[in-house]
Formats: C-alpha cells, structure tokens, sequence
C-alpha cells in the first residue's frame, strides 16, 4: 500500500503537472509583477505533460493503489484537458493585458483546475470522483470572479460558486447512498456488485443523485440555468476553458461511472439521461436562435452540444462510447477558437461582445473571418469538418441502441442550430459595417486559433485516427 | 481489547448477542442510546429549522453551529471518535469563526444591509415540495431488505484515532495528498479574491 | 438502535438545507445551507460506516470536511469580494443573476 515509484512514472503526466503548477506559485511570490514568468512557465508545464501524455495511450493500469487509473482511457481525456489548458493560456495572455488584470495566479489555478480534470477522469475510486471535481470547480469558480473590478465577472463566480456547491451536496449525498448499500467506494468492486445493486431502490436513488451531480456540471437542461449568465460575466477564455475542459472532464466521469461501471444500457437510467439528452438539444437551440449576445449564444449552444453527446451515453453502447471521446476532442478546439476570437473582438466593459458588432469583418481582418467561419461550421456540423464526424457517431449510436427518436430530434434541432451559427458568418461575409479592431492580434493568439482551425481540419478529414485509439480502449 | 468492547458496546447500547439475553443492564442501557438519539436528533432538526429561518446571519451562524455540536454528540455514540472531535475542531471551531467573522467585517456599515425580508410562504412552500418528495423516496426506498446487514459490533474498532491515521497513511493516502492539492488552490483562490490592494 | 432513524434524520435536515438554499436571499444564509445539507450527508456516512463495519465512510467524512473548509473560504473571498463593489449580498439584487 501507499505510494511506489512504479505508481509515479506510470501516472508521469499528472505528476509532472502538479510539480509545474507548485513551480509556477514559486515563480509567481518570487518575480512579484511579472506574471510573464508563471505564464511561461505554466505554458512549459502543459506543454511536458502533453508530450509526456503521448507516451501513455496504452492499455491503461490502476495506480496508487488502485484509486487512479492511467493510459487508455484516462491518458487520451488528458490530451483533451491539456490542449485546452494550453490553448487557453496562450489565447489569455493578451486578453487579460488588454483588460488589466494581468496577473500570474491565473496559470495558477488554469493548472490546478486540469490536475482535477486528470483526477476526475482516471477515477477508480468514489473518493477520487469527488476530490477532482472539487479542485476542479474550486479553482473555476476564482477563474469566473477573476477581474475582481468588474460587477458581473462578481456575479458569475456567486451564481457558479452557490450553484456549484449546492450541485455538491447532492453528488456527496449519492456517494453516500451509494456507499451504504455496496459497502465500497471502489468502482471496479461496484461494477462487480452491479447486478444485484440495480434492484436496490436506494441504490438507485444514489445514482439518481449522482446523475443530477454530474448534468449540473456538464450544464444539461434541467440543471443548466448557471451556464449562459456565468459564461457571459466570466473573462471570455475562462469561459472557452470552463465549456471544454470543464465540460470534457465531467462527460469523462458520466462515461466511467455510468457506462463503464454500471453499464446502464436498457435501464430505467439510461431513458432518463435520454430525457434529459432531448430536453438539452430543445431548450439549447430554441434558446440560442434568440441571443444578440455572441458569449450568450455560444453558452446556449454548449448547452445543446452537451445534449448531442449525451445521448451517446444514453445509448451506453460501444459506438457512443468512441463518439462521445472523438467529440469531446472536437468540440475542445472548436470552442476555445470561438470563445478565443470572442476574447480578442471584446473591449473593456463588455463592449463589441454582440452580432451587429461582427458585420463586415471579412473586410479589415479577413483572417479573423475565415478562422470563425471554420469553428462556426464545425459548431453546425457541417460535413468537411470534425464537428460532423462527432454528431455523426453519437447519433449513429444512439440508432443502435433502439433510441432513433432521439436521433432524430439530434438531427431536427442541429437544422435549427445551423441558423444562429450561419446568422454570424453571413454577418461577417455579407454585411457592411465597421467591424474592427483598435489592437494588434498577439502572434501568440493567431498561433493557438491555427492550432485550433488546423486540428479542427486534420480531424475531419481522418476522423479514423482518433476513432480507431478510441476504439482500443474498449475492447473486452 | 475484547472485553473493553463489550463495555463500550454496553454503554452504547449495541445487541450484543450473549450479553443482552443474559443480564437486564444491558437490556436498560439500549433505551440510554435511544434516549441520546431522539434528544441530539431533535437539537439537530430543530437548530436546522432555526438557522434557516432567522432573519439575521450571526443568529443562523449561531444556530448552525447547536446543529454541528448536536451532530458531533451522534457521532460519539456511533463511535466515530475522530471525526466527532474533527466536527467539533474543523466545523464548529474553524470553518464557522470564518463565517462569523466575515459577518461582522461585511456589517461594519449598516447593520439592514444583511438582514432580508423573506415569505414565510416559499419556506413552507419549498419545505412542503421538497419533504413530501424526499418521504415518498424514504417510504419506498429505504426498507430494511434494501439496508445492508448490520455489523455494528465492528463499530468501536474502526473510529479511533489510530485506526484513521493508519487507513489514511496507507489506503487512503492518494486521495490524503490530493487534498493538499485542493487546500493550497483554495489558498491561491482566496487570496487572489478577497486581499485589498493587488500589486 | 437501528440504521434506519439515523438516515431519517439525515434525510430531514438534508431538505431543510435545500429549502433554506432555495428559499433565501443572503448568499451567507444560502450558502450556510448548504453547509447544512453537506454534514447531514456526513450524518449519513457515519452511520452507514458503524453499520457496515467499515472504515471507508469516515474517511470520505474527513474529505468531505476538507473540501467544506476549501469551499467555505473560496465562497466567503467571493463573497467579500462581491460586497466591495455592490455593497450588498442579497441575491436578488444582483442584475444577472435570474433564478
């Protein structure tokens, strides 16, 4: 028991994170206002965990004491939490000088809150699922009240932080429930008890509570009231960062504890997150066609998204599974791109943040243009880019496992969705208007929305290469 | 070792198989459990009640903190030493001066601005929902066949002080450092939020 | 004793936590609430972990209360911090906040 050598080497890239985030608060109290240094240091400590990552897309292997798990699975939802961590940092740097509030805490905590994105993803262990979303949500919820001068940027860390814990008590309650009729926290000990437990009303209702937990935390209606207002107050890249990392952390769970654990497929469970799946894809579209705010309507749009992919998890089965992960990946890049052109339009005081703000950007920033035209179809779903392949998959498995209702209305409400997301781009293409910028774009922030565009391109033309490492991790 | 568990599980007032058929103490002191029970659980409720309906946050504060000092009680007579004393330490003594003190830094101004007006009318109206809803849950839910079998003899070894120190130092010792983690974020956090002049 | 009046217990005060959340408008009143549901959990962790014989359950109680202190002082920096430039922490009275 405790903590071998073997145990750290195995799980290298979360470790070599927690060292870096320990390095950057060592760098910050040293080099007092120069938050350049954390900045390059964090981005250094992504960077190594990332290249570290590559190297653990085997079979995965419990660690410390079988608490963690590492590779596979937990290894490719790490790709996913670091490059948005690390598109994230390099896309705020100019963002948070252009608004004063440049300060070093901010790598700080960007890194703390992916140590718990890791954690909640490699969970073996109830204990672990809870300790991860803690340090996760701790950390997002400074994030969102950043810039301590600005009244809404107050409000959304309030709404997230009461909504936030209050969504706690409910994932500790059904632990708890859980705890009490399986006697273990441990996940693979519960799947064994499954069988039996899913008969269990208390166990159910534990689950139940744990489903509540987790649709507050990936926004799905009706748990998702928090999103558009703290999306909106939030420094637009933490909102970029919260929408995906955050979001792809708390669909890694929902995929561990719910399909891999207690393989739902067929159950009660699985029509209610199918339910709440519809509920998201409705109330997400329909909301967003409304919004004149860009932030607003990306918020109702992740809400929509969040209803896409659960209805893999609904299916339960292995398509979903490998569809869920693909977009995940997917949806990371294309958006932190949006919110990061978001972030590089926005002035002081929340202006230039609405549609009419975007008219005739082609003209002065034609390469502005043609990067949100990409994350824009790739948010619609149309066929050349990633974004298709990913509702592709997850409606594919949704088919499979007998609910083609819920396909269906995937596919109807995406249609919706294509008119706010085109509404933009026909702005920006066929609209006179003085759209423009009164600041250079950073070289930094035009590298990580070519990343961003890049992947975005890369991944639709062989959606193969993730599909296929995806697929290995659930072979049985 | 064993007979003092039979003595503490005598006080507490477990069915000890061989002692209860045999010597009516035994038999008496289970209604002391009892006794202790319906009396900490009804200071719990009825603290709870309060706290939620005071106007004023230092009265919740104070009535929050009966309730953590009632809880504290049913941890002792579950034998959970430790984290009734942790209760008592963290909870009562930490994490609700912090509460406290904030109170008091926020009202240097106006005492009105805290205090609310509030509806007696969505207290009851959310209370009414909510209870009747969760008793349906307990009414159906929690039977006695869906409850694991009851091993409430192992009880009085597994609170004690040593016994968490050693599961948390081997078992547990993953998620012990991870909470490190999470403390020295909150550290960053709140700094970063509430210290008066950046830079 | 038997388990079951200790999770009675637990599950009342659990809802009178959520109802003093739903029902407030101090964001200290709302969010001691929720500190209120939080230890009527532990409640329950304690007697499932006497009942069950095992440790486990008060080991998750001792995280728990962790991450309640780790909470308790993000909330109250936000809520300090809220107060600096609104002079108030009643919910309603914060523009975007709607729920």
């Amino acid at each position: 028991m405790g903590i071998t050598f073997s145990d750290i080497t195995s799980s290298a890239p979360l470790v070599s994170l927690v060292l870096f985030s320990f390095l950057t608060l060592i760098v910050e109290s040293w080099g007092k206002d120069k938050p350049v240094l954390s900045y390059w240091v964090s981005l250094l400590g992504v960077g190594v965990s990332l290249a570290l990552s590559f190297g653990h897309l085997g079979a995965g292997i419990p660690v410390f004491g079988g608490m963690l798990l590492q590779g596979g699975f937990a290894g490719y939802c790490n790709l996913i939490f670091l490059s948005s961590a690390f598109l994230t940092i390099l896309l705020s740097r100019g963002y948070l000088e252009r608004m004063e509030c440049h300060r070093g805490e901010f790598y700080i905590l960007i890194l703390f809150s992916t140590v718990g994105m890791m954690l909640m993803a490699g969970a073996l262990n109830l204990i672990t699922v809870f300790l991860g979303i803690e340090l996760m949500s701790v950390s997002l919820y400074v994030l969102a009240g950043f810039m301590r001068k600005k009244v809404r940027s107050n409000e959304s860390a309030l709404k997230y932080f009461l909504l936030g814990a209050f969504a706690t008590g409910f994932l500790l309650y059904g632990i708890a429930l859980i705890y009490g009729t399986s006697g273990t926290t441990d996940l693979v000990a519960i799947s064994k008890l499954f069988p039996q437990l899913s008969h269990n009303p208390i166990f159910l209702v534990g689950c139940g509570l744990l489903v509540v937990a987790f649709s507050f935390k990936i926004a799905a209606v009706p748990f998702h009231m928090w999103a558009p207002d703290v999306y909106e107050g939030a420094p637009t890249t933490v909102s970029g960062f919260m929408s995906t990392g955050a979001k792809a952390a708390a669909f890694a769970t929902f995929l561990l504890v719910f399909v891999r654990v207690f393989d739902i497929a067929g159950t009660s469970l699985s029509q209610v997150i199918a339910v709440i799946a519809a509920a998201s894809m409705i109330v997400g579209n329909v909301t967003a066609v409304a919004q004149t705010n860009v932030k607003r309507m990306l918020a109702y749009s992740s809400i929509a998204h969040a209803g896409y992919m659960l209805s893999g998890i609904a299916a339960a089965n292995v398509e979903g599974e490998t569809g869920i992960l693909f977009y995940l990946l997917a949806y990371t890049f294309v958006n932190v791109g949006a919110f990061g052109i978001v972030s590089i339009m926005e002035r002081q005081d929340d202006k230039k943040l609405n549609f009419e703000d975007y008219e005739g950007l082609s003209a002065r920033r034609p390469a502005l243009a043609v990067l949100m035209t990409i994350f824009m179809f790739s948010l619609a779903g149309i066929p050349p880019f990633a974004g298709f392949f990913g509702k592709y998959y997850v409606f594919l498995a949704a088919v499979k496992a007998n609910l083609t209702w819920l396909a269906i209305l995937g596919v109807l409400t995406s249609l919706i969705s294509v008119y706010y997301y085109l509404r933009l781009v026909v702005l920006m293409y066929f609209r006179e208007g003085d759209a423009d910028l009164d600041h250079s774009v950073p070289r930094r922030s035009m590298i990580a929305l070519a990343i961003a565009a890049i992947s975005i391109v890369v991944l639709g033309l062989y959606p193969s290469l993730i599909v296929d490492l995806t697929r290995s991790f659930f072979k049985i | 070792m064993d007979s003092h568990a039979v003595a503490t599980g005598a006080l507490y007032g477990y069915r000890n198989q061989k002692s209860s058929s045999t010597n009516n103490f035994f038999e008496s002191s289970v209604t002391l459990e009892t006794f202790l029970f319906y009396t900490l659980g009804a200071v719990s409720v009825g603290s709870a009640l309060m706290m939620v309906t005071r106007r004023s946050p230092v009265m919740s504060a104070l009535y929050l903190i009966l309730n953590f000092f009632a809880l504290g009680g049913l941890y002792l007579s579950l034998h959970a030493q430790f984290i009734a004393f942790i209760q008592i330490l963290v909870y009562a003594g930490a994490i609700m001066v912090l509460f406290v003190f904030v109170i008091m830094l926020l009202n240097l101004g106006d005492e009105k601005k805290l205090n609310e007006r509030f509806s007696w009318k969505k207290i009851v109206g959310a209370g009414l929902s909510f209870g009747v809803l969760m008793e349906l849950i307990f009414v159906f839910a929690f039977s006695k066949a869906n409850l694991p079998p009851s091993h409430f003899e192992k009880a009085t070894d597994i609170g004690t002080v040593e016994n968490i120190g050693m599961q948390l130092f081997t078992t547990f010792l993953f998620p012990f450092e991870v909470t490190s983690v999470l403390l020295l974020a909150a550290i960053v956090g709140a700094v970063v939020l509430a210290k008066k002049k950046l830079n | 004793m038997e388990l079951q009046p200790y999770l009675l217990l637990s599950a009342i005060t659990f809802v009178i936590g959520v109802v003093g959340v739903l029902s407030r408008r101090n964001a200290i009143i709302v969010f001691m609430s929720i500190e209120l549901m939080l230890n009527s959990v532990n409640l329950s962790l304690v007697a499932f972990s006497a009942f069950l014989g095992d440790v486990t359950g008060q080991m998750l109680v001792f995280f728990a209360m962790t991450v309640a202190a780790a909470e308790a002082a993000i909330g109250l920096a936000i809520i300090i911090s809220m107060f600096r430039n609104k002079q108030t922490v009643n919910i309603d009275d914060i523009n975007i906040l709607k729920w």
